[in-house]
């Protein structure tokens, strides 16, 4: 990841800012919109960076997987019923219930990967297929059980939809007894307050995942395997490493990135579930994961570009009638709301240089 | 394919029909063993699969009128899976039917409806028809060429490229259908167009059933695919790029313009599913009909193993099952939403033949699927 991907980033994120504050300055002080923007790009970055981390497991060993959408959609799911089921019929604490989701969540991002493993690396299917698989699958399945258990005759919540019960708290909820009422915490000034003590479990964890992401793949034994593997799988497999066992381990890892990231959608951002609610943003990351060089420093600043063009979307939408006639066009949602995936596909055209993936990546290794 | 690659070499029936019957093999084990699967899960939510499968065989094939429904499924179906079949010959992955497919409808009803306003008199039918369906074809050839051309000249790879063209073909869509294309209909409360002239539709086939000629269309379609891809000169070197890249590029053929010739003759007949939808059957184009198809038609090329004839096949089942699953859910309860987790395990066995040929002890030769190369292919 070089200087010049980094300030092509700092340059977007600054000009996507500077439309909303420019737009919106009339109305709010300008510091107020910054620090709602950066609180609104890092929450949104969130299910992208996990995505992003995701792929960078599995395609550093070797294993390309495009079925993160399905895997975030089916952890989505999954989770979602975990905590209704812990709390409407168990009768746990809605907080409990809530960590069980995640866990949940966590489990079928895993189990969706071992799937994918088991295709990709034992079948040595053709590796986007099974990620295509993976994908149709998981939209099939949550929309089914979706529908059986909600909206169907006899269904077990009679067509009565729960939500979930409530969602994940915020940092500053956690810290609140050592902030000591209102006026701040530890005596940050309320922006940097606003912005990261806002910010909930996922969304912190995401951030914490990309240093030791960066870490486990850079400085550890277990890193330095996975990177060979990915490079070169025949002569990792002649000093002793097992290519098998170590594509199977970081792809199961990567599910469960992508599981947490399922967690985002139904337990921490809205209490409720959506057939096809990942809605792209398992392939946003993937272009995250190219666009970041296959680095975790490098995915997660593209992921905050998209997040932030997101955070635009949601902020004009709240300014819509500021908006000057001769901009007219920024007052539909849906010209809008093209940035992100025009953004993606600027980013994969290469005009900020060449990205180099893994050499063996998206090969079956056959002894 | 493979297959029919080995028999060329040796001519004769008998090699012929066991050519086709080692096709079908497998692609028939993997049906069979996604019902199996279908039916438990059917049988774990409570409900009875015999009842369930006869209900929905019954819906699909039972009468006149549910082969006719069956048939208007399968017109889109067969368009759509041919668009990713023809991309996969030629070595690319287009997921983005879904979105070449709306471009084309959208196109499509826009002659029909507003060519006429524009232009103050009516256009005849033997025009206006025509005129309908091309700009269908057009819009969606074009809307394919883009990440064609992405690719060929920048790199971008076409699968992202081609899902995100998907959300941004929705966005625009959704755009235009609330927006200027709007049916101005007091009464409407929709995101649809006002429906196109009569001049610019389908004639049906049979007075009383919705098939049309859009269906008699998509076989003599599929026919021409399969001409174009085994007879022709352009077939032969998008076959040679989709095959072996490095082989062509020394051949001398020109890698680029075939990359994205083959995209834009993919959207061309992913396009043409929409222009097809719009003059034959729905007279006008919904915001919503068109998701869905994308992720459909990849099944539909990958069961039909990504040959023109297989691909009708493909589509055939898999609109019989769209269509049957109304019925079963009207008799039996089971929600029409297991059609898509059976269709999801029909295209993991298919995909995942070695499955099967576990499962099966099948000794045959394998033909390994070889349809993407990674990013960097």
């Amino acid at each position: 990841m070089d200087w010049r991907r980094f300030s092509f980033i700092g340059f977007i994120i600054v000009f996507l800012f500077t439309v909303v504050v420019l737009i919106g300055g009339g109305r709010v002080s300008p510091a107020i919109i910054i620090s709602s923007m950066l609180t609104t790009t890092i929450a949104v970055a969130t299910p992208l960076t996990l995505g992003a981390l995701s792929g960078i497991f599995c395609e550093r060993a070797g294993v390309v997987n495009i079925g993160i959408e399905g895997m975030m959609l089916a952890a989505a799911f999954f989770g979602w019923l975990a905590a209704i089921y812990m709390n409407t019929i168990f009768k746990f604490s809605p907080n409990t219930s809530l960590w069980v989701g995640v866990l949940a969540a966590i489990l079928t991002g895993g189990l969706f990967a071992l799937l994918h493993a088991w295709l990709s690396i034992t079948f040595k299917v053709d590796q986007i297929i099974g990620g295509t698989v993976i994908n149709i699958l998981a939209v099939g399945v949550t929309g089914f059980l979706n529908r059986q258990m909600f909206f169907g005759e006899g269904s077990i919540f009679g067509g009565n939809v729960p939500h979930a019960p409530g969602l994940l708290p915020s940092l500053s909820k956690w810290l609140a007894p050592l902030c000591g009422g209102p006026e701040g915490c530890l005596g940050l000034p309320g922006m940097i307050q606003g912005t990261f003590l806002d910010q909930k479990p996922v969304a912190i964890a995401a951030i914490v995942l990309v240093v030791v992401a960066h870490q486990v793949l850079f400085n550890t034994r277990w890193g330095l395997r996975t990177r060979a593997v990915g490079e070169h799988p025949k002569a990792a497999d002649t000093v002793g490493i097992n290519v098998y066992r170590t594509r199977y381990i970081n792809v199961v890892i990567g599910g469960m990135l992508a599981g947490l990231a399922g967690a985002y959608f139904t337990i921490e951002s809205v209490p409720s579930f959506e057939p096809l609610m990942t809605n792209g943003r398992g392939f946003i990351s993937l272009a995250a994961m190219i666009f970041g060089n296959w680095t975790p420093f490098g995915a997660w600043a593209a992921a905050l570009v998209f997040g932030a063009s997101q955070a635009l979307q949601i902020n004009l939408q709240f300014f819509r009638d500021a908006i000057p006639p001769q901009w007219a066009f920024l007052q539909h949602a849906y010209i809008v709301g093209l940035a992100p995936y025009v953004l993606t596909m600027l980013i994969l055209t290469g005009i900020i240089g060449k990205t180099t993936p893994p050499a063996a990546d998206g090969q079956p290794y056959e002894k | 394919m493979q297959n029919a690659d080995d028999n060329q070499l040796k001519p004769g029936w008998r090699q012929a029909a066991q050519s086709v019957l080692n096709a079908i093999l497998v692609p028939f084990l993997a049906i069979f063993t996604a019902v199996v699967v279908g039916g438990v899960i059917i049988a774990i939510v409570g409900g009875n699969p015999l009842a369930a499968y006869l209900g929905l065989a019954q819906g699909a094939f039972g009468s006149a009128k549910a082969w006719s429904e069956t048939f208007v499924w399968a017109t889109p179906y067969i368009f759509a899976g041919l668009a990713v079949a023809l991309a996969f010959k030629g070595g690319l992955f287009n997921i983005g039917a879904e979105g070449q497919l709306a471009f084309g409808a959208v196109a499509t009803a826009w002659v029909g409806y507003a060519l006429p306003e524009m232009l103050g008199f009516e256009i005849p039918g033997f025009l206006h028809l025509p005129l309908s369906i091309g700009a269908g074809l057009l819009a969606g050839a074009l809307w394919a060429a883009i990440p064609g051309a992405l690719k060929a000249y920048a790199g971008g790879h076409e699968v992202i490229n081609t899902i995100m063209m998907n959300y941004i073909a929705l966005n625009i869509t959704s755009f235009l259908l609330n927006g200027p294309m709007k049916d101005k209909n007091p009464l409407n409360v929709i995101a649809r167009t006002p429906e196109i002239a009569e001049g610019a539709r389908l004639p049906l086939i049979i007075e009383g059933l919705r098939v049309h000629w859009g269906f008699p269309l998509a076989l003599l379609v599929a026919l021409g695919v399969w001409y174009l891809l085994w007879k022709t000169t352009l077939g032969f070197e998008i076959r040679t790029v989709g095959a072996n890249p490095d082989a062509a590029k020394y051949a001398g053929i020109d890698f680029k313009r075939i990359l994205i010739l083959t995209m834009a003759l993919s959207g061309l007949l992913a396009g043409m599913a929409g222009a097809v939808e719009v003059t034959g059957l729905n007279y006008r184009h919904e915001l919503g009909f068109s998701i869905g198809y994308g992720f459909d038609a990849i099944a539909i090329a990958l069961l039909g193993k990504t040959h023109p004839f297989g691909v009708v096949l493909a589509s055939i089942l898999f609109a019989g099952m769209r269509n049957g699953a109304t019925r079963m859910q009207f008799l039996t309860q089971i929600p029409v939403d297991i059609i898509s987790v059976i269709q999801s395990l029909i295209l993991l066995f298919v995909a995942a033949d070695a499955i099967i040929r576990y499962i099966y002890r099948i000794k045959a030769k394998e033909d390994r699927l070889v349809l993407t190369r990674g990013w960097r292919g």
